[in-house]
């Protein structure tokens, strides 16, 4: 679904990822873990086309809706998100005065648009949104106030997740979903990408620094970044690896 | 009475941002009084039209009068909104202006709220979006008379520039002569937040779209509250789709 190749990126002219591979099928979890600076929250970044995040080499392909290769890095980010790709924010950005429901309601019609499908009516829209807050326990009420205004960091870290459940994307790349949430909090949003993501033709990359998501979301496969490349990738006894040993001893 | 009907210089400093070719087809600008008697209430919205405007409102509010007033300024290639405000003791003043400018056009507010007696309110809520070379002004001047104690005063004032080539003045000004006062004011000139846009075109939002939905979000905190709140906003938005 996600092909990576030899991808070089840099930061107001500071490589940060330096020649990083990665195929993602469908079907499959994949988490990367990291030390702090290693790059993650950088690949997110750049395979959502964040404006600053310069691509200097290497490509990254999606797999289209007929099974054609998209160069993903041609498309502006909202085309990306067309394409069926979603990702979930460490940092979700407060809008003020804008709406979770209208902001959600035009950016699932603009997709929709863009794959010569017919927008959802209101009605339509709001049961979708209604069934996608239900699962991740969230009150509709938060959905009618303003993008993560005043939320705590649990609650924009759920509003990302019934995001992710309304826009129903392919490939979720989802950066450190799990920081900010308390235990039962980390739960519930475990369980929500199960329940959205965890299905033949999509995929999730898992990009966190610790196990503990992980106990919820299995992954099929865990990568080491380390210095803007992939160091070491096995299943997910190498998780636990890392919590016991490090990743200074693992990745070495 | 005959030197206000001279064409003001930019020298004076109520005109010193103006478009004067444009306030000369306009001049001169008639002085609209309003009074609203002790304990009465008022409101007017004001929907600046096409071509070269100006308006002056005179306000005069009794012991404890309200007035609410809210101002899109936008349509024209000229718009000069002009308020003077004279409150009486405990009472309570709303100004609401979206203005929005594109091109070469000029728009621009002025105030002057006096606050003649104890224990009044006063809230100003400029809200600016400029593109191209347009230029827009505020100038609002908040005076606290003698013995006006008690005074609470608001003025917040934000522009939002679309192009580098865009101008924004804002000159809040506070003259107090009174001791136990409380004045407020804010003031900002931006560009829309970056990370934001990010946030929103990462979930299928094309980007004049991603845009339209933030400045319309700003530009509606001009117009909370309003008894018309709904046809200020669609008139804001029609006039914000231009200008994008």
């Amino acid at each position: 679904m996600l092909q990576i190749t030899d991808l070089q990126a840099s930061v107001a002219d500071k490589p940060i990822l330096k020649g990083l591979s990665l195929t993602v099928n469908a079907g499959e979890i994949h988490a990367i873990m990291g030390p702090n600076g290693a790059g993650k929250s950088t690949l997110g970044y750049v395979l959502g086309g964040r404006p600053g995040y310069e691509v200097t080499g290497g490509s990254v392909t999606l797999d289209g809706q007929n099974g054609e290769k998209i160069d993903l890095l041609e498309l502006d980010p909202h085309e990306r998100a067309a394409a069926g790709l979603f990702l979930g924010f460490q940092y979700p950005v407060e809008i003020p005065g804008v709406s979770n429901v209208q902001f959600l309601r035009e950016a699932a019609n603009a997709q929709r648009k863009a794959r010569g499908q017919d927008p959802l009516s209101g009605g339509e829209f709001l049961k979708l949104a209604r069934e996608k807050a239900g699962l991740l326990r969230m009150d509709m009420d938060m959905l009618k106030r303003p993008v993560n205004v005043g939320f705590s960091g649990g609650e924009k870290k759920r509003n990302e997740m019934v995001q992710m459940g309304i826009l129903d994307p392919k490939l979720a790349i989802l950066d450190e979903t799990d920081s900010g949430l308390d235990i039962d909090a980390l739960r519930i949003c475990g369980e929500g990408i199960n329940a959205i993501m965890r299905r033949p033709d999509k995929a999730v990359l898992l990009i966190t620094h610790y196990q503990r998501l992980l106990d919820y979301v299995k992954p099929d496969f865990v990568h080491v970044l380390a210095g803007g490349r992939i160091v070491k990738s096995g299943g997910p006894e190498l998780a636990l690896q890392l919590e016991s040993e490090g990743y200074e001893a693992v990745a070495a | 009475m005959l030197a206000e009907l001279a064409l003001p210089t930019r020298h004076e400093e109520d005109y010193r941002y103006t478009d004067l070719a444009a306030l000369e087809a306009a001049w001169p600008v008639a002085r609209e009084e309003i009074v609203v008697a002790a304990g009465e209430s008022g409101q007017l919205a004001l929907v600046m039209g096409e071509g070269a405007a100006a308006r002056h409102l005179v306000i005069t509010l009794g012991d404890e009068a309200r007035f609410d007033l809210r101002v899109l300024n936008a349509a024209g290639h000229f718009g000069r909104v002009a308020v003077d405000v004279r409150m009486g003791r405990a009472a309570d003043f709303t100004l609401g202006c979206a203005q929005l400018g594109g091109g070469d056009e000029t728009v621009e507010i002025v105030t002057e709220v006096t606050h003649a007696e104890p224990d009044a309110t006063s809230r100003q809520v400029v809200r600016s979006v400029l593109g191209g070379k347009a230029t827009g002004t505020y100038l609002g001047r908040v005076a606290v008379e003698r013995g006006a104690d008690g005074t609470d005063a608001a003025q917040s004032v934000r522009a939002m520039l679309l192009d580098r080539t865009a101008t924004a003045n804002a000159r809040p000004e506070l003259e107090i002569y009174a001791d136990d006062v409380k004045c407020a004011h804010g003031c900002a000139v931006g560009e829309l937040d970056q990370t934001g846009l990010f946030y929103l075109q990462s979930r299928g939002l094309p980007p004049a779209e991603a845009k339209r939905l933030m400045l319309q979000a700003f530009v509606a905190e001009a117009f909370v509250g309003a008894p018309d709140e709904e046809r200020l906003n669609a008139a804001a938005l029609a006039a914000l789709e231009v200008l994008l």
